[in-house]
């Protein structure tokens, strides 16, 4: 079986090129191949990878143009394979991830202090239990087309990871962690769902985005771009003779 | 120039635990790891982790502690299993109050479930996510906190000085930046290990994650600290047959059969790990091939219970378990084993501390309790910690990190012109092979002395081998010739360690020697090196 590499290094010299390998028929996933071609054929070809079983988030790529876990994709033939968007890449498949991590540090995606309570209802725990699957692959990070005209948007997996933490029981400081998203955050998406499509845990970032928006709503924050059509008076949108003005 | 208090190597559970507590000591923190925090094995964890809550029906500390020393088979300490134990209820308030998402019961306490061994329900979990979720908290509360953490970064080797009185102390440990290439020295008063097990020697029968290939070990015994019980390698009885993936306990505990190739059942699905992991392998060793049955179990109660296992036996096997028989075989799964440490998990250094599965609190013994290992990385993880950062401030020696720079700068070029003429893939996966053979589930006195013939001969061929890759940047190809040769290292240890205990106990299962031998045996082992040389002993 044949399946394509996009490989990429800047030694001796920047180069990037798409490569041909043939693979091992016992090869069952995207995983194995790549190891079958760093063991037996190529040994600079350069992935992560770690727990082998769709957990630690470490080996998502593109194949075919599609966020995918290579430990869960099984290969086909002519199978595409290239680094995540979004990110610098640093080598082959290998891009800086701590990029995308660092979001979460801008969103504050944490629960603000210890929380004394010990009980939580059932009820509790579902309201963010999904969400708390998250893997931190990277893969809404790198589908979501918002980068491309802000890279300060601080993006799906972050936002939904303040919503885990807003929605749980346990947080007190529902405000400033609401405050803390509202420029470069939840109106910037443009619930294009490409988040949902690309996550391999079953979480919708535009989802949690909806939801936060409303909770912002709660709180007296209002969309941005819908408040500045109305407080910016005539220069909001139309022109004065009424026609639209770009 | 020291840089900080408490240099944190490794980010898995153990890691952060650790970093949070010597943080909230006052002590300035830094971690390093060669992954990223979220990427470490901790995620894999599904089961649970014990603590006598008795949410679940009743328990008491006392019957945890009954249970702990009963499976670590004479080698369990009283004391620190007494402490991990009387600890585990708060460390898991601790957990719940920072964040983690446990699985609630209706009274709204956190949901218990029975692992083997236990005599309660006893094990707090999150859905079949449990180290997942504890990990990502963990590493929540870290980016709360401020602490600095630094991946991709390769733990070489550590920086000791010896102060007046001939006694080793630390000052931090280099690195190799793995998306630079460069070493890098990083000062510190003192040092927590906490770079998990050494499964991965068992490479591809392990149900471990890549990166547990026992670097923060290796670099501690050349550093001259000691290691203990080496030879104590817990084998789970049901991972995946080609990929080594675990499949959870739960499946036999639901009433999964275990049947050999003419469909027979051949032991009782239920005993302790060890038996069934025995039994299955003897089966293999007659030319059985086993497969784990739950079809009975119907689709609906599959789909609702156990969707990764159906997922993975798909993806990996190929086989559907709602129609199909999955092909199992028992693979390395935990290690006993480990840096020792004493009762404030500091080593024979001065301020070098381990914590996690890369060190041996001796909580697990001869063999570790399923839903042990979460507790343990939380509460030693919290005491080395707090040990590091106590010791650090009354630290006023002076650090020189020249010499190990120098050494490990030497390695770093030097190792790009070993010559290559040995596939060192070829042997790291041949090792897996023997050692999953001989040094596995059933050992024996010829096939140990066998084994460890080919790693001295292996040990030798090292610089015939070596990274065929030579860039500098990214060079995974590079680290993962390093990790080999921790692998190397670990693996000779582990062999002295299993020749030496003449007897079955836990884990250690002698086929030539059936019996427990507990007036030479009942002791831990002990190994060092001396001017490069091992030396092992037994000790109490
Ligand atoms: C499939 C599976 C299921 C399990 N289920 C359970 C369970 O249900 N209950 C239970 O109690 N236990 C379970 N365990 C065991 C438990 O998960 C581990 O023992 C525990 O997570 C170890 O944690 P740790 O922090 O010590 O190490 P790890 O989580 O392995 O972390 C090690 C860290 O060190 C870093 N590191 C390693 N080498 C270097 C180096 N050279 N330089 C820099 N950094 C380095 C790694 O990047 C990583 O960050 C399971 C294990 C597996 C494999
Ligand atoms: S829905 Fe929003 S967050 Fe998700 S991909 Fe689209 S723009 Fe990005
Ligand atoms: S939300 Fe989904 S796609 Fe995004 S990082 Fe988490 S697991 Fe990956
Ligand atoms: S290797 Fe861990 S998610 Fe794929």
């Amino acid at each position: 079986m044949k399946i394509e590499i996009k490989r990429y290094t800047t030694e001796p010299e920047e180069r990037s090129a798409l490569i041909t390998y043939e693979i091992d028929e016992k090869a069952q996933t995207l995983l194995e191949a790549l190891n079958y071609i760093k063991t037996k054929l190529d040994p600079s070809l350069s992935f992560s990878s770690g727990c082998r079983s769709s957990v630690c988030g470490s080996c998502a790529v593109l194949v075919n143009g599609k966020e995918t876990l290579a430990c869960s994709h099984k290969i086909k033939e002519g199978d595409v394979i290239e680094p995540l968007k979004n990110m610098p890449i640093l080598r082959d498949l290998v891009v800086d991830s701590q990029v995308a991590y660092e979001f979460n540090k801008k969103a504050k995606a944490w629960q603000s202090s210890h929380a004394k309570t010990q009980t939580l209802t059932i009820e509790d725990e579902k309201r963010n239990e999904v969400q708390s699957d998250c893997i931190l692959c990277s893969s809404c990070f790198s589908a979501c087309p918002v980068y491309s005209v802000n890279g300060s948007f601080l993006g799906p997996f972050a936002l939904t990871r303040v919503w885990r933490y807003v929605s749980d029981a346990r947080e007190s400081e529902e405000q400033s962690k609401i405050e803390n998203i509202q420029t470069n955050g939840i109106w910037d998406c443009t619930l294009c769902n490409e988040c949902t499509i690309a996550c391999p845990q079953g979480i919708s970032s535009k989802g949690d985005i909806e939801k936060l928006r409303s909770k912002s709503a709660m709180h007296g924050f209002m969309d941005p771009n819908f408040a500045q059509s109305f407080g910016g008076g005539f220069s909001g949108g139309f022109g004065f003779d009424g026609s639209p003005a770009f | 120039m020291r840089e900080c208090d408490v240099l944190v190597v490794g980010a898995g559970g153990a890691g952060l635990v650790a970093a949070l507590n010597a943080h909230k000591a006052g002590a300035k923190v830094k971690i390093i790891t060669k992954e990223y925090p979220t990427r470490s094995q901790t995620s894999m964890a599904q089961g649970g982790m014990n603590a006598a809550l008795g949410n679940a029906g009743e328990d008491s500390v006392e019957a945890h502690i009954a249970n702990t020393l009963k499976a670590a088979a004479g080698l369990g300490d009283e004391e620190m299993v007494t402490y991990m134990c009387q600890e585990a209820p708060k460390a898991v308030e601790w957990l719940n109050s920072i964040g983690v998402c446990f699985s609630r019961t209706e009274e709204s306490k956190i949901a218990q479930r029975r692992l083997g061994g236990a005599s309660a329900a006893r094990a707090c979990y999150a859905k079949d996510y449990t180290g997942l979720k504890i990990l990502h908290t963990l590493y929540d509360r870290v980016l709360a906190c401020e602490i600095e953490v630094l991946n991709e970064r390769y733990l070489l080797n550590y920086i000791t000085n010896v102060d007046e009185k001939g006694k080793k102390y630390i000052g931090g440990a280099t690195f190799l930046n793995i998306r630079t290439g460069e070493v890098e020295v990083h000062e510190s008063a003192s040092v927590i290990v906490a770079t998990g097990g050494y499964s991965r020697i068992y490479h591809k029968h392990s149900t471990n994650s890549s990166a547990s290939t026992g670097d923060g070990i290796a670099a501690a015994i050349r550093a001259g600290a000691r290691l203990s019980d080496m030879e104590f390698i817990q084998f789970h009885p049901t991972a995946l047959k080609n990929s080594s993936i675990l499949i959870s306990e739960s499946a036999r505990g639901a009433g999964g059969h275990l049947l050999n190739s003419k469909g027979e059942r051949f032991t009782n699905e239920l005993a302790p790990r060890d038996e069934v992991a025995r039994a299955i392998d003897a089966e293999i060793k007659k030319g059985e091939e086993i497969f784990l049955d739950i079809r009975h179990l119907g689709e609906h109660f599959i789909d609702e219970e156990l969707p990764q296992e159906r997922k993975l036996a798909k993806l990996y096997e190929g086989v559907d378990p709602v129609h199909e028989l999955i092909p199992i075989k028992p693979a390395a799964h935990y290690t006993m084993g480990g840096i020792e440490v004493d009762n404030t998990s500091q080593t024979v250094i001065k301020g070098l501390f381990a914590c996690g599965e890369c060190a041996n609190h001796k909580v697990h013994g001869a063999n570790r309790l399923g839903g042990n290992s979460l507790l343990e990385i939380v509460v030693f993880g919290a005491q080395a910690g707090e040990s590091a950062a106590e010791y650090s401030k009354d630290f006023h020696m002076p650090i020189d990190a020249s010499l190990q720079r120098r050494r490990d700068e030497n390695f770093i070029r030097g190792v790009k012109y070993f010559t290559n003429q040995i596939d060192f893939y070829q042997k790291r996966e041949f090792i897996g092979n023997i050692f999953y053979n001989n040094v596995g589930i059933a050992r024996e006195d010829m096939g140990l002395k066998a084994v460890l013939g080919a790693i001295r001969q292996i040990q030798k061929e090292l610089p015939f081998m070596g990274p065929k890759d030579k860039s500098k940047h990214y060079n995974t190809n590079l680290v993962e010739f390093i990790e080999f040769g921790n692998m190397v290292e670990l693996s000779e240890i582990v062999l002295v360690c299993a020749i030496s205990r003449n007897e079955s106990r836990g884990a250690h299962y002698r086929s030539d020697i059936p019996q427990a031998n507990d007036i030479a045996y009942k002791a831990h082992t002990i190994v060092w090196k001396e001017d490069g040389v091992l030396c092992a002993d037994f000790m109490e």
